[in-house]
């Protein structure tokens, strides 16, 4: 599957970590001028100007697939660089401590775990949902708060004690959870903007367009973002 | 908050959408993805995808219409028909689907459900369910032993003896992430949806329960989620050739208190 996408700016790796639909977020990247390439081991990773990684499904054989693929050690280096990552669904329940869900082992590179929905009226949570902003962010730059995008899930982050101010926005199905994640260069959404039609590709679009700033113009976490409306 | 969903469904028979009476007097509707795409603009929510022809050694067509839909439409879809194995949901997801939709398959082998679960998620198995309500043998058929829905397979031809509410229970035990419940006494007849069964299911399973069967306008709609309390409501044909637009429907449940996703924050 080396297949080309068009879209001719920063080169996006989406990480292929076994089963399931990466259709959708390389048509979704292209869609909005990237130009995904699948990365299945560490080299694919060379030249890109970001890495997503996407998934549904259970923690465990996700983990064991990146880790026989040698990529777990050149996503951590990644990350620890602070260089562009979008984590979708279940790649952003790889970067905690661990899952509930198996018990397996994360990524470890933000501290929490990733823990049942309880309290909800139905799960999964499926369908198009509420997020709203805590902070601005360039990745929702074009997008009002709140804004519907797409979940499909049962679990969801919950960041340690002490470490509430990674919660980017928040969604609420039952209770609030943590539908978005944020750290300097870092973002993890639990909805799937590659399904969200034109406000989730506006996303993928600020996303990009993050990719595309170098590190040394890249704004810091804390610093303040123009060109945000926020309604809440 | 939730929004409920409206989804319209594609009877796809050799890579075309076609619409009859159910398997009979076929007629050409388009191209699947132009249409999904045209759906996805008006505002639905997830796509369906039923291969009605659901040839196991044919796939190449719905593959296709599945690869171009997910370049055109950036909206969830789910495929049914043909799905008999772990492999086939593989192909279908590779292809760009987000969910495959079992029916006869999972009532063959039940632990197909649970396979697919396995690999996928739960979130990616739909099992559907075409129940209809027995004929009555005599004056005390209701009050007796058998089930108030009978769970009917191969697009409502055969029998099968399941209580479509116990079905309904161990298709979630087994692994499914969302129940679609067909009512096969109300599809095609635009009677509206069976909002009993609706009801009956939902409040016998913790996952979201999809209503099918019975649309004929968006009042229909209203109901299905007020009555039968249903998570999504799906419709096909009074979809096609803009009988009415989601965007009507939409309107029509935002009115009656429901809460819909109503347009895009993004402009096209």
């Amino acid at each position: 599957m080396s297949e080309r996408p068009n879209g001719h700016g920063p080169r996006v790796a989406v990480i292929d970590h076994g089963a399931g639909n990466l259709v959708s977020i390389r048509q979704g990247l292209a869609a909005v001028g990237a130009h995904p390439v699948l990365a299945r081991r560490p080299a694919d990773l060379l030249g890109a100007a970001a890495v997503v990684l996407p998934g549904v499904g259970a923690a465990g054989p996700a983990m064991a697939r990146l880790r026989r693929r040698d990529l777990l050690a050149p996503l951590v280096d990644w990350l620890a660089a602070d260089r562009p990552f979008l984590g979708i669904c279940l790649g952003l329940q790889l970067l905690v401590d661990g899952s509930d869900e198996d018990g397996s082992a994360g990524l470890g590179v933000l501290p929490g775990r990733a823990v049942l929905l309880r309290g909800a009226p139905r799960l999964p949570h499926i369908g198009w949902n509420e997020v709203r902003l805590r902070r601005p962010h360039p990745a929702f730059a074009r997008l009002p708060s709140p804004v519907h995008q797409y979940f499909v899930h049962s679990y969801a982050v919950e960041p340690a004690p002490g470490s509430e101010q990674l919660v980017l926005a928040e969604t609420r199905h039952g209770r609030p959870f943590a539908s978005a994640v944020a750290r300097g260069r870092l973002l993890g959404v639990q909805f799937h903007p590659e399904r969200s039609a034109r406000d989730g590709l506006a996303l993928l679009a600020g996303f990009v367009g993050m990719a595309a700033t170098r590190s040394e113009d890249a704004p810091a976490a804390t610093a303040p973002r123009p060109g945000v409306s926020a309604r809440c | 908050m939730l929004t409920r969903r409206v989804i319209p469904c594609l009877d796809v028979a050799d890579g075309r959408v076609v619409k009859g009476t159910r398997f009979v007097d076929l007629r050409d509707e388009g191209d699947p993805a132009e249409l999904a795409e045209r759906y996805a603009a008006q505002g639905a929510d997830e796509l369906v995808f039923l291969d009605i022809a659901a040839a196991p050694a044919d796939r190449g067509p719905l593959l296709d219409a599945i690869r171009r839909t997910a370049g055109r439409a950036f909206v969830p879809l789910t495929v049914g028909g043909g799905v008999r194995r772990v492999a086939d949901m593989r192909r279908v997801l590779r292809a760009g689907a987000d969910k495959v939709s079992l029916n006869t398959a999972a009532v063959e082998d039940p632990a197909l459900v649970t396979r697919c679960a396995r690999v996928f998620g739960r979130q990616a198995v739909v099992v559907a369910i075409d129940a209809r309500r027995p004929v009555a043998v005599d004056a005390d058929a209701g009050d007796g032993d058998g089930p108030t829905w009978e769970v009917v397979v191969r697009g409502g031809r055969q029998p099968t003896g399941l209580d479509a509410l116990a079905w309904a229970e161990r298709a979630v035990d087994l692994g499914a992430g969302e129940l679609l419940v067909t009512s096969m006494d109300r599809d095609g007849t635009g009677l509206g949806f069976d909002v009993e069964l609706l009801a009956a299911i939902g409040s016998r399973v913790g996952v979201p329960v999809i209503a099918s069967g019975g649309a004929a306008g968006p009042a229909d709609f209203v109901r299905a989620v007020r009555e039968g309390g249903a998570d999504a409501v799906l419709a096909a044909s009074i979809f096609h050739r803009n009988r009415h637009t989601i965007g009507e429907v939409k309107a029509a449940m935002a009115a009656a208190g429901i809460a819909v996703r109503l347009g895009e924050a993004v402009a096209a």
